[in-house]
Formats: structure tokens, sequence, C-alpha cells
């Protein structure tokens, strides 16, 4: 499923938070949104995950007007990991994942053999089935990030949108998430911190500065010195990946 | 759709299947549903009994079913018996069925406001809205306003000021950066104080000879103004403000993850919110006018309700209504006979029972409260 966002602006409490923003996402393709804090990323994916809305523009799946749609129809083409998603409550991993299944059933719908058939594949997707009847509060932050994914493919969605998926992870653990979203198939749309994983995890980047996207395209033509001098204030030295080849980036502080 | 995903090989990281979590807790018990809801109805009906049948009327346990059998099914009784059937069907079993209104729906406002307001702290009592309705039903019985609603003037007046204290505890919980659960249950508490003492003042000012009575009553909370027509309304609200929360059941799951993860799940937060808000005021405004505040009871099932079946709101609010109308049975019964003819306020014996409950509950291993 393409996804596009055209001329989309956000305001809140009367400040403009991002601008004019225009990105495309092919079908199956990851793409990934890197960017100073503040710059807008988070702001941007909650419109696109319905969280917010725009104060002008638009999202359209495969040319569909997203906040046109009706909110369940919407969850049930596009899911999302927003950053903080946690709870005072102790549900167990399978109560979370199976919160992936309110878009198809509705708040008083009941549970049918579908459900917990599309459940237990998407825990086993992830690699988490072992992990069902634990309580999601005490899993650690990789494991908690693979339910939360296995819930979103509970959904059974045709695109998703992760903000910032790899927080607070170890490195192993942030590999391990981003080749389960790439391995999804999915159309993916994911604000990164880390410049290099986007380097080798995306297909299309963009960068966003001051609420605008000041650059797109793929990895080696975005990654420039000159680009992330000017956008993250660093200067930057490219090389090569030993294995894949793919651009890697190594900093020191500008003179 | 796309549902067509590469296996996954088992990952390096996390403990092997089967091993004990990082903190060592083991998976989370949960009972099954039928047979606890067939035992809660069970005692709910025996308690039911208990409460008619227990206390100095005299009748025994023999005449009390026998007065109670009378009055379901239209019997007759002897002249001599009046006054102790009087006692039995007049008095205690309204009572007694008002008892179990109000303790279902405190247990299910209390789940209804801690997913609303994402905090295991929160119930009607503590976020201030019980105090606040109470001004209002207060102002009913004294001053006679909304008299031209008859039978319904003090429920929607306790309705009415439960709505105007839960308005005004979230503007003034409320920053230009958003609206934090903690700051919520702050303001609440205070709020609580505030309202307690509207009520007081206005009791006293209105003095009838009880006053330190009556205002007891309102702040702690006492079951002994049962009658027959304060039944109805208090059930047909309670049942109808639990039929609600059951039917958000999944909403209110994916609410309790946040606001963002609810409306990824396509779950209309801020519409869900004010559904919840407006419920919340309408069965705080209903049970306050006929047992004042009661605290404790909203905010202790629903915690010991997430113990027994975890914290799927389906779940819970299948089983909280039930373990809390048992609860304040029992805990009306104790009120009544403990230091009779003495009768102590409800709120002091849910207090009694209900702090040491809860800081054992707290500190018990395997019940994550408040994710710690």
């Amino acid at each position: 499923m393409r996804v596009d966002v055209e001329g989309l602006s956000v305001e809140i409490a009367g400040a403009r938070l991002v601008e004019d923003i225009g990105l495309r996402a092919g079908s199956g393709q990851v793409v990934g949104l890197v960017g100073p804090n503040g710059s807008g990323k988070s702001t941007l994916l909650r419109c696109v995950y319905r969280a917010l809305r725009p104060a002008a523009g638009r999202v359209l799946l495969d040319g569909d007007d997203l906040h046109a749609l009706g909110a369940r129809e919407g969850a049930r083409r596009l899911a999302a990991l927003p950053q903080e998603s946690s709870s005072e409550f102790d549900f167990t991993v399978a109560e979370v994942v199976a919160m992936g299944r309110l878009p198809h059933r509705g708040a008083a719908g009941r549970v049918t053999a579908e459900d917990t058939g599309v459940c237990a594949a998407a825990l086993e997707q992830v690699g988490a089935a072992h992990l069902a009847g634990r309580g999601f509060l005490t899993l650690s932050g990789g494991e908690k990030q693979r339910v939360l994914i296995a819930r979103a493919l509970a959904q059974q969605p045709q695109v998703l949108v992760l903000d910032e998926p790899t927080n607070h992870l170890d490195i192993a653990q942030q590999l391990e998430v981003l080749a389960l979203v790439r391995g999804s198939g999915l159309t993916v749309l994911a604000a990164l911190h880390d410049l290099n994983l986007a380097a080798t995890h995306c297909d299309e980047l963009y960068v966003i500065a001051g609420g605008r996207i000041v650059a797109s395209g793929p990895p080696h033509a975005v990654l420039t010195a000159g680009l992330l001098a000017e956008v993250f204030g660093v200067r930057a030295h490219r090389v090569p990946h030993p294995a894949s080849g793919a651009p890697q980036l190594l900093f020191d502080r500008l003179p | 759709m796309a549902t067509d995903f590469p296996a996954v090989s088992r990952p390096a990281t996390g403990p092997a299947p089967g091993a004990p979590g990082p903190s060592g807790r083991s998976p989370s018990r949960r009972l099954p549903l039928p047979p606890l809801l067939a035992g809660l109805s069970v005692a709910l009906l025996l308690s039911l009994l208990c409460c008619t049948a227990l206390g100095a009327s005299g009748a025994g346990w023999g005449g009390a079913l026998r007065y109670l059998w009378a009055g379901l099914s239209g019997g007759t009784i002897g002249p001599d018996e009046l006054s102790a059937y009087t006692i039995i069907w007049e008095l205690r079993f309204p009572r007694a069925l008002l008892a179990a209104v109000v303790g279902a729906g405190l247990s299910a406002l209390g789940v209804g406001a801690q997913a609303m307001v994402r905090n295991a702290l929160a119930d009607p009592f503590t976020l201030g809205i019980s105090s606040g309705a109470a001004v209002g039903a207060n102002a009913v019985l004294l001053f006679g306003a909304f008299g031209s609603l008859g039978v319904w003037a003090l429920s929607s007046a306790a309705f009415c000021s439960a709505l105007v204290a839960m308005v005004l505890v979230y503007a003034a919980a409320r920053t230009p950066h958003g609206l934090t659960p903690l700051r919520l249950v702050l303001t609440g508490s205070a709020m609580y104080y505030g309202f307690s003492a509207v009520t007081t003042l206005m009791v006293f000012s209105a003095d009838r000879g009880e006053a330190g009575r009556s205002a007891m009553m309102w702040l702690l909370g006492s079951l002994g103004g049962a009658t027959w027509s304060s039944v109805p309304i208090a059930a047909a609200v309670v049942l109808a403000g639990i039929g609600y929360l059951l039917w958000s059941a999944r909403s209110l799951n994916a609410l309790a993850m946040g606001d963002e993860t609810a409306a990824a799940l396509g779950v209309d937060a801020e519409r869900l919110r004010k559904g919840l808000f407006l419920v919340t005021a309408a069965v705080t405004g209903a049970v306050v006018a006929v047992s004042g505040a009661i605290g404790f009871v909203g905010l202790m099932v629903p915690h010991v309700t997430r113990m027994l079946v975890g914290a799927d709101h389906r779940r819970v609010l299948a089983v909280a209504p039930l373990l809390g109308a048992v609860l304040l049975l029992w805990v009306d019964l104790v009120s009544r006979l403990l230091l009779a003819p003495v009768e102590l306020p409800v709120g002091v014996i849910t207090a009694l029972i209900g702090v040491p409950c809860f800081v054992l509950l707290m500190r018990r291993r395997g019940y994550v409260f408040g994710g710690a």
C-alpha cells in the first residue's frame, strides 16, 4: 500500500510544528525520517497514525484520505508503535497483542477463533510466542518492542508507522527490531535517531528540520557531509560499510 | 492483506522459553471466569439474605425468610407480626439491595476512572467527585433546589454537581502542556476537602438539631436512609453505567495503554473520555444521592479484581461490580451491628478494612502497582 503525505501542516496551541510536509512511501518500501530533536518527526508521525489532526494537508493510503476514513477502518490499514506505549496496569503479553484485533471487532465484539489465530501467528512471527503468558510490565525493552510489533501485526495492516522504535534498546535488540520490521513486507514509515541504522535499513530517507523537509532520496544521496553539517551541526565522514557497502558515518564536532 | 511474513529465527536476546522474567515473577495467575462469576453470584444472594435477616428485629431467620417471601409474593401475615415485617421488608431488604447497588456502582466507577485518567489511585472519591456530588444532594435536601424534578431531584442535583466538580478538578489540574494523572489525583484530593467543607457548612447552617450526624453521613457515607423509593433510580443508573463500561471494555484496554496507542488502534480517545466523564458523573450522582460519599470501595475493589483476573477490562468489569456488591453488603452489616444500637458511618468500616488491605496488597510480590 502506497502512502502519500501532501502539504501537511500541524498547529498546536497556535504554534506551527510542521509546515507543508510532502512525502511518499511506495508499497513495501521502508522510509526513514531523520532529523534533530524537536524537528517535528513525532508530530508528523502522530498525524499519520491519527493521534493528531492536521491543520492542513492530507495523508493518503493508496489514494484514500486517511482522516476521512473511519477510525477503525484506518486502523485496519495502518498500525503504529507510538513512542510511549505502556500502562500502569499489568496486562499479559497475550492481552496486549489481542488489542490489535480491536479495529476488526469493535469494542463490544466477541473474540473469534480467527482473532486467536492471528494473535498467535503475530507473536510467532516476532519470535515471542514463549512470552504470551508473561506480564507485559515484566519484559525487557527489546521484548516489549517485539510484543508491540506483534500487536501491530495483529491489526493485519498494510502500513506500519514507528516512532523511534530502537530507543532504549541495546545494539543487538536494535538490529533485531529493524530486521523484523524490514522482514514484515509492509510499507514502513519510521522515525529513526541513529543515522547509521537509518542508512543501512531504509530504502528512502526524508530529512526534517524546523518542521520542514529539507532533503530526501536514497540514503547515499541524502546523507552528505554538507547536509549533516547544516542540519545536525556536526562534521561527518562517510565510509562504506565493509560488508554491505552502505554509507556509514563517523562524527566530529564542527570546528 | 500483506500478512505473509517470513518466519523469524529465534532471537539471540531474551530469556529462554519458560525461564522466569528479569524480576523473577512467574506468569500472572488468572482465575477462570465462569466459576468465579457463579461463585460471586451465589455469594451475593446469600449476603443479601444475611443482611436482611441479621440484626435486632426479633424475627430470626425463619421469620425473616417468611416476611421476605410474603413481601416478594404479596402473601399475608398476621397483624401482630406487622412491626417485625416492616423492619424486614420496608427497612432491611431495600437497604440490603441498595448496599449491593452502591457497592457495584462504586466498584465499576473505580475501574472506569482508573482507565480514564490512567492512574491506579483514581476513583470518584480521590478525584473529589463524590464529595462534589454530596454538595448538590445537600442543596436539594436543605433548600429544596430542583424541586420540580420530583423523585429525580436528588439524583439530578447530585449528577449536576458531580459534573461541575469533575470540570473544576480537570480545569484546575490542567496545564498548557496537558494533563498528568498525578496532578489530577492531587487536585482531586485537595478539592475533596473543599467540597466536604461546603457540605459541612450547608448542614450546620440549616441545623435541625442533627447537623453533626447528618454531615457525618454525607462525608463518610451511610445506607441508613434506604427506602423502596430510593432503590429503583440508583439501580437503573448503576446498571446502565456498568453496561456502558462493559460495552467499552476493549476500548478501555486501549486507552489504558495511552492516547496515542488508542488512536493507532482506531479508538477515539477524546470521545471515549467524554463518555466516561458523563457516565462517571451520572453514576456517582445516583450513588452519592442515596448513600453519601463512601470511600475506598471504588479504589480497592478494582485492584483486588485485577489481582484475581488480570487487567483485561472485559474480565475486570464483569467481576468488580459483583465483588463490590458483596463487600458493601457485609460492610454495611458490620456498621449496623458493631456498636448496635448505634450505627456507624459506612466509610469508617471501609477505611478500617481498606487501609490495611491496601497496604498489604501493594507490598505483596507479584502484583505490579503503578508499573513499579
